[in-house]
């Protein structure tokens, strides 16, 4: 299918193209890319979305290639691209010769960097290997500092007569003041976004709008301040993200992802689109020398610098780049949209041959995406370069990564060595010492990598799990391994939760791990081990009771189960409550043989405290009652209490035998009123 | 290189205070370490003889500069020129040193109750945890292990433990020969002791 082989970004443009000139056909004349728009609004979506979603443990591993990769490399192809082409220019007859040093110098500039938004366009549909990924898109991101002293260097220089030592000096010194500045700018407004989000417990519903509204806020002034805004933005991003995601709701959690995706893709795609009608609207000017020569040289140019940067980097590296990277790496260096905004912005009166400028910078951007963004699918595929390996991140690599980390730090100690370790688990103390206590809500703060992450985990599993359930069969996928088969000796008893006092959060952990991850359940001679022989019989009195119980419970359900269709506003709503309010279990007795998982949204508002039963002593195996009573059911059923007001209300069970052991609770989130406040953040806050 | 064993054998006199050999004890005197959550293991590491290669099992007492080095060469970054057999040696070298930290008892198998142990300490550094929480951490991540390991379990059977093999398989995703090295970038830098 054309899909395959052609990326998305090449087709927008061939739209673009045929938009373009149905416009310039109809008469009219057709609207061009402006700078302005293209800066202010079109360009901050995509930039953010990949700030905020940044991998950050690659990319601070690989920070030091990216750094060399985007300074090193966009100072080495501006200049030696602007020193070629004023040779060519020297050499090119009368129609370039008027074209100064400088002038080129300028052009090279614009020419040279790698586009973030053509990268992310391209990469994105071949899935390479995360390495390669975040070397390119890292470096894209990065060298927009140096794109932007560059550019602005140079279009005040062409304004001088002369250009002195001193100027040259202050223009590398300004390109640490632009660099770092933007980073500043970006890492205060993250900080203060971070703050912010503390304390907007009750206003959950314009939790995203914060975030949006920071980030773009440092990147307006960083452009305010000629510094690089990109960097700021993505300083930004990475820093409020930690401290943003324990603070906020998981609805605007989620929200905050989709809205930056949506963005993002609107704005690529009108992108690539203005792209093709500008090259149809612009006024062109074509030198097949000039072009043809700057073509050339930026491949020569970019291969150059990785094979010389590369070869430098490798004696630093512990794991080297191979050349099958670095082919990936000089090849994946596709010039977009930026370099023709900044081209565009170029002034007439200076420049005279801008319009030669444009259009080189178009062939270039296009020979790019199309040529080299349609072919490095199936060199990928030719030269087997790995790709990106989907796996799921589980709690044991979690574990395991946070053992490593800290052994190697210590080891590093015992050496007497300050190495990276050292200095990361520095950090690590400092953030958690000081840092989250200010920036996090509530007991949050100090909650540990590893259960945050276990939560997460465990979070996503019960909701699948609900979403997947519905009547029937609980799906293959979770696994049959039980509680009991790694430890034969654990006994239901030490589960019991003491009363009043345990939050909800610690509640649905345990009720998730002994529920959600067994599908069957055997308990295998419990009664010979712990029970004496006259709770024996208490046991099977209150067996029977539940089977009764059990049998109106069924009744009612089925009830239920009828009437929630025209209670429903819509099957997503529905969806998305049951997804955000903590989960209560009923597990029945003797239900039949297979496990049933029942979703019932819309029961009736009714305060009643679900019973939340464990796993019934099953050793009576020896007893009369029937083989069908060996498995059990699970049965969990999603409720909404009316009462608004009821946050966990205990009521203690009845009948607590060591047979039996009960938890009751209530759910808190209001049940359907008017206004949808969403009353408990899907992650709780407290602790 | 012989110059970062020069800069170990000057660490192992300052860690042993001029003697030949190091005891438990020396390693108190390191500053830093005390806020590494896992200290007690990776102490315990560099006595324990299995990693000295000694055929012996359990404990050694001290351990001189040889054995010092051994257990420093555990940490080798990786070098260009291997093979694959020699890549997977290496792997392999590095991964018996860590399944030894994780399997406390010596019996070759990771157990509940070690696995437990392990995360319990990892989280030691937070003072309000409850035991609970890492408890059911480390129930879930058997549980992981085991589906991933043996696969779908009957409810009769019951899982002993990760053995090695088992233990392999868990850390296929993860590169260790890459992750798992100490550079010394920096020799002069010695952080000293008390």
């Amino acid at each position: 299918s054309v899909s395959s082989i052609v990326p998305e970004s090449c087709l927008l443009i061939v739209v673009g193209l045929l938009v373009g000139g149905l416009i310039k056909g109809v008469g009219e004349k057709p609207p061009i890319l402006k700078s302005d728009i293209f800066f202010l609004f079109l360009l901050p979506p995509i930039i953010l979305d990949a700030g905020y979603f940044l991998p950050l443990r690659q990319f601070t591993e690989n920070l030091g290639t990216i750094l060399i990769f985007a300074v090193v490399g966009t100072l080495w192809n501006a200049f030696f691209l602007g020193g070629l082409m004023y040779a060519v220019c020297q050499l090119g007859g009368p129609g370039l010769n008027h074209i100064g040093l400088l002038a080129n110098l300028l052009f090279g500039s614009i020419i040279s960097a790698v586009d973030p938004v053509a990268v992310l366009a391209v990469f994105e549909e071949i899935h390479i290997n995360e390495l390669l990924h975040i070397l390119v898109f890292g470096e894209s991101l990065l060298n927009d500092a140096v794109t932007v002293v560059l550019y602005h260097l140079f279009e005040e220089f062409a304004n001088f007569e002369q250009v002195t030592i001193l100027d040259i000096i202050l223009g590398f010194l300004s390109f640490f003041v632009v660099s770092l500045g933007g980073v500043l700018v970006g890492v205060i407004y993250g900080v203060i976004a971070a703050f912010t989000s503390r304390f907007t417990s009750h206003i959950r519903v314009i939790e995203p709008l914060f975030v949006f509204l920071y980030s773009y806020m440092a990147y307006l002034s960083a452009e305010l301040f000629h510094l690089s805004g990109i960097m700021a933005l993505i300083a930004s991003g990475v820093v409020m993200r930690p401290y943003v995601e324990a603070n906020i709701s998981h609805k605007s959690h989620t929200t905050i992802k989709y809205f930056l995706k949506m963005w993002s893709s609107v704005s690529e795609t009108l992108i690539f689109i203005f792209l093709g009608v500008s090259t149809v609207a612009g006024h062109h000017y074509w030198n097949w020398t000039f072009v043809i020569s700057t073509l050339l040289f930026c491949l020569i140019a970019r291969v150059l610098g990785v094979l010389v940067l590369t070869w430098f980097i490798n004696k630093f590296r512990i794991v080297k780049l191979t050349p099958k990277d670095q082919f990936i790496i000089a090849y994946g260096g596709l010039r977009g949209a930026i370099a023709f905004s900044l081209g565009y912005l170029l002034d007439y009166k200076h420049f005279g041959m801008r319009d030669m400028f444009l259009t080189a910078i178009i062939t270039v951007i296009f020979f790019t995406v199309f040529v080299q963004g349609m072919t490095i699918r199936p060199l990928v595929d030719l030269l087997a370069v790995k790709k990106k390996q989907e796996t799921k991140r589980s709690i044991n690599e979690e574990i395991h990564t946070q053992f490593l980390d800290h052994l190697l730090t210590g080891i590093e100690d015992i050496c007497g060595h300050y190495g990276h370790h050292h200095w990361k688990d520095k950090l690590n103390r400092f953030n958690k010492k000081y840092v989250k206590k200010c920036l996090i809500a509530g007991e949050r703060s100090k909650e540990p990598q590893l259960i945050a992450f276990y939560h997460k985990m465990e979070m996503k599993q019960a909701i699948e799990l609900v979403e997947s359930g519905g009547i029937g069969k609980i799906p293959s996928a979770v696994s049959t391994v039980s509680i009991q088969n790694i430890n034969p000796k654990t006994l239901p008893v030490e589960r019991i939760l003491p009363a009043l006092s345990k939050d909800k959060e610690e509640e649905i952990r345990k009720i998730l791990r002994t529920n959600l991850q067994k599908t069957r359940q055997r308990l295998r001679s419990y009664n010979r081990h712990t029970l004496v022989a006259d709770p024996y019989e208490e046991a099977w009195n209150q067996m029977l009771l539940r089977r009764q119980k059990a049998r109106q419970l069924e009744q009612k359900m089925n009830n239920y189960l009828t009437v929630p269709a025209h209670r429903l506003d819509s099957p997503t709503l529905s969806r998305a409550r049951i997804g955000s309010d903590p989960l209560a279990y009923d597990p029945k007795a003797d239900s039949e043989n297979l496990p049933i998982i029942t979703i019932d949204p819309a029961s009736p508002q009714s305060p009643e405290s679900v019973d939340l039963m464990n796993e019934e002593p099953k050793g009576c195996s020896g007893l009369p009652p029937s083989p069908e009573e060996d498995e059990e059911g699970l049965v969990m059923r999603v409720k909404e209490p009316s009462s608004p007001g009821t946050d966990d209300v205990f009521t203690p069970g009845t009948g607590d035998s060591p047979s039996n052991q009960r938890m009751l609770r209530c759910l808190s989130d209001p049940g359907p009123r008017p206004e949808p406040e969403e009353g408990e953040p899907f992650i709780p806050k407290g602790q | 290189t012989s110059e970062q064993i020069e800069h170990l054998h000057r660490r192992f006199k300052q860690l042993s205070q001029d003697q030949l050999t190091i005891r438990k004890e020396n390693f108190d005197s390191i500053p830093d370490l005390e806020f590494n959550p896992i200290r007690g293991k990776i102490v315990h590491a560099f006595f324990d003889k299995r990693n000295l290669q000694q055929e012996s099992d359990g404990l050694a007492d001290e351990i001189n500069f040889e054995d010092f080095l051994t257990i420093m060469s555990y940490f080798r970054p990786i070098e260009m020129n291997m093979d694959e057999e020699q890549l997977d040696r290496f792997r392999k070298n590095k991964l018996k040193f860590l399944f030894h930290m994780y399997d406390s008892d010596h019996d070759g198998k990771i157990t509940l109750q070690e696995y437990r142990n392990v995360v319990e300490e990892l989280l030691s550094g937070n003072p309000h945890l409850e035991k609970e929480s890492a408890r059911s951490i480390a129930d879930g991540a058997m549980m992981e292990a085991a589906s991933i390991c043996v696969g779908q379990m009957g409810p009769d059977q019951v899982y002993e433990g990760i053995t090695f093999e088992d233990f392999l398989k868990m850390w296929q995703g993860i590169d260790i020969e890459t992750k798992m090295h100490v550079r010394f970038l920096n020799v002069d830098t010695i952080a000293h002791c008390y």
